[in-house]
């Protein structure tokens, strides 16, 4: 079972850069999604399965994790089919042939990020996620792509050889029980493992993983990258690319919770959450790219997850909240984007405006999605925002708990005034005289995500509820 | 077996040093293959006797790759940029130079520092794999050129790796061979992002800080 999951993805991504026929290239993108949603929607309630001799297993937290890759990449299918047939028809086969094979390895790579117990693997899958999706932003192929493509290769790649070295260091940490990096071995030995290398490899995972992850002040390549890319790239880079490469350092953190070191880390983890918060927060207000400005929201995001997860207890399974919500609302706000980006041409804020009479649907999603995404109830980001909140409070570090809340109402007023200025007023004349139309494919997944983290705010499901508290305990919540 | 490790171990801070201390493209991309040749020798350190056959293997696919195919693909770049030297740099080489040897205490003196479980079999092993480290991170900050910023990834790499293989990490045939690949499809992924880039922006002549259209 898990080796489908892994094997449909990778097998028809390498048959898709052979493919020179466009229907075909598009059946096989939208193909694959559907497969690979409902092989993760039948391992759901199931036992933990394990594969491979012990590297792979899908245990709660790699359950989340792809599910949440796994539902975002059939939004972005949906969506891609669509757009490759719309604005970029006119390129080349052997171009989206490209395009579509690497967009399917990417998911399975980001499928063995969720599945790795093995933390030699993990990082392999890790890296590969960046090289899988480096031609994906450089789709266009115009410069401003290829600046973008080559920041995130770069810094991306550096960064994640610190987290190779923060591997090795790891085995030795773990010379007591022959070095073995099998987390399985690592959290039942906890006991033995050699400290002052563990907090060595902590140290590198989080520099290396975060770099990945874009926490600040790590965060350089993410704002070009995310907002270069095309829609859906920039929506499962930001979606689900940043939470599975977040499972890296938390995987660290499960075996430091075993070696008795749960407290250590959980400091550097709060102040780079509230740094990465201010980051955004500072180039929030007053940005004038509208992508940007999500890719901001994103490290935004991020530094809440980094918040939650060092804070612990009710804050961790907070955090595993957020990325779910994280993950819907900013999966459906960059979908948006890219709709409104092609009525326009522009991503200036100053120049999109009437989105609403132009792009009745779209106009629509993009204020919804803000508000859902930055907290506004009924969403399912306020619950897990107020868990975070609470966590601070409850565990003792109520000046986090006001600084987070402050800078989540900078957050939210920055990001109003764009969003609202650009879905009112009148759209320029010339466009509103050639009335676009708004393809169903490219809204009906953008509102289906809209339902689902509004849905999560009134109810969570009893088996969701269940796996992010079993989630929560493994990762020592 | 202990002599020959540190040997080549002062082997790879030599070649750091010269990547340091040149303005040459082709004296870094020489270095950085000499330095993986190096490291690839590394690998038959370990126990006393004939190697196991996956070690020869690993060692042979190193040797290849950061021997042979990457300066190949590196030279073949340079060739076809028409650049052969390092202009401006962020910091001068003599500067470079200094803060090569300060590095190379520094690390001394952490390594020296670190409680080294029996696996470490040299006390240069840890402040190489640091310095090599350091190397590869200053000649990415410190240079323009496109291209020395991949030799300086290939060179952070070398550190790692230098860690890895004579600390014995047990890391599986396998995971090895699955981290070369990576590195390798990375670099080559590196590569082909430079020939775009030097087809698209002519005058930019690999020169990074012209890369400078995405900014707040």
């Amino acid at each position: 079972m898990l080796n489908a999951l892994l094997l449909v993805p990778a097998i028809t991504g390498l048959l898709a850069f052979l493919v020179r026929w466009k229907p075909v290239l598009h059946a096989l993108l939208l193909a694959t999604a559907v497969s690979h949603a409902g092989l993760t929607v039948r391992l759901w309630g199931g036992p933990a399965v394990a594969d491979w001799g012990g590297w792979l297993q899908l245990d709660p937290a790699g359950m989340l994790f792809l599910s949440i890759t796994s539902l975002l990449f059939l939004a972005a299918a949906i969506y891609g089919v669509s757009y490759l047939r719309g604005e970029c028809r006119l390129y080349p086969a052997g171009h989206q042939a490209v395009f579509v094979g690497c967009l399917l390895v990417f998911l399975a790579t980001m499928t063995l990020v969720c599945l790795s117990q093995h933390l030699g693997l993990l990082w392999v899958a890790i890296e590969a996620t960046t090289l899988a999706s480096a031609p994906l932003i450089y789709f266009h192929r115009s410069s401003r792509s290829l600046e973008a493509t080559w920041k995130y290769l770069v810094i991306c790649s550096v960064g994640i050889a610190l987290a190779l070295l923060g591997t090795f260091f790891l085995s030795i940490a773990a010379n007591p029980i022959e070095g073995t990096l099998i987390l399985a071995d690592l959290v039942a030995g906890g006991g033995v493992l050699l400290a002052p290398w563990l907090k060595m490899a902590f140290v590198f995972f989080l520099v290396g993983y975060g770099t990945k992850v874009g926490l600040a002040p790590l965060h350089t390549w993410l704002p070009d990258a995310h907002s270069e890319a095309p829609a859906m790239v920039s929506c499962l880079l930001s979606g689900a690319l940043l939470n599975n490469a977040f499972l890296g350092i938390l995987r660290l953190r499960q075996v430091c919770g075993a070696a008795g070191l749960a407290t250590f880390g959980q400091g550097s983890l709060i102040g780079m959450g509230l740094l990465s918060m201010t980051v955004a927060a500072v180039f929030i207000v007053g940005q004038t790219d509208f992508k940007r400005l999500l890719a901001y929201s994103s490290v935004e995001h991020m530094g809440i997850l980094a918040l939650g997860f060092g804070l612990g207890g009710l804050g961790t399974v907070g955090a595993l909240f957020h990325a779910i919500n994280h993950s819907l609302g900013k999966g459906l706000l960059f979908l948006t984007a890219g709709n409104i980006l092609e009525g326009y041409h522009t991503k200036t804020i100053a120049e999109v405006r009437g989105v609403r009479r132009l792009l009745p649907a779209s106009g629509l999603l993009w204020v919804l999605g803000f508000l859902a995404l930055t907290g506004a109830p009924p969403s399912g980001a306020f619950l897990s925002e107020l868990m975070v909140a609470g966590a601070a409070f409850q565990n003792g570090h109520p000046f986090v708990g006001l600084a987070f809340l402050g800078l989540l109402t900078v957050v939210f007023v920055g990001m109003a005034r764009p969003f609202l200025e650009m879905a009112g007023g009148e759209p320029p004349a010339e466009l509103a005289a050639k009335k676009p139309v708004e393809s169903g494919l490219r809204v009906l997944p953008v509102g289906l995500l809209w339902l689902g983290i509004v849905t999560l705010g009134w109810y969570v499901p009893p088996a969701l509820q269940h796996l992010l508290r079993q989630a929560a305990a493994l990762l020592g919540g | 077996m202990n002599m020959v490790l540190e040997a080549l171990l002062v082997f790879i801070v030599l070649t750091n040093l010269l990547m340091l201390g040149s303005s040459r493209l082709g004296v870094y991309i020489r270095a950085g293959a000499m330095q993986g040749v190096g490291l690839s020798f590394l690998f038959f350190t370990g126990e006393a006797g004939w190697p196991h056959s996956h070690i020869v293997l690993l060692a042979l696919v190193t040797m290849v790759v950061k021997g042979l195919v990457f300066p190949s693909l590196l030279f073949r770049t340079i060739r076809q940029a028409g650049v052969r030297r390092e202009m401006e740099p962020y910091v001068g080489f003599t500067a470079s130079l200094l803060a090569g040897v300060a590095a190379w205490g520094f690390a001394l003196w952490v390594g020296g520092r670190l409680p080294l479980p029996g696996v470490i079999r040299s006390d240069l092993l840890v402040p190489t794999a640091m310095f090599t480290i350091f190397t590869g991170l200053f000649l990415i900050v410190a240079r323009r050129n496109a291209i020395t910023q991949v030799l300086g990834y290939l060179v952070i790499e070398n550190g790692v790796f230098t860690f890895g293989v004579a600390v014995e990490a047990a890391t599986p045939f396998l995971v090895e061979m699955g981290i070369l690949l990576d590195i390798f499809v990375g670099v080559f992924v590196m590569v082909i992002t430079l020939f775009q880039i030097n087809r698209e922006i002519e005058e930019i002549h690999m020169d990074t800080s012209k890369l400078a259209a995405l900014k707040d």
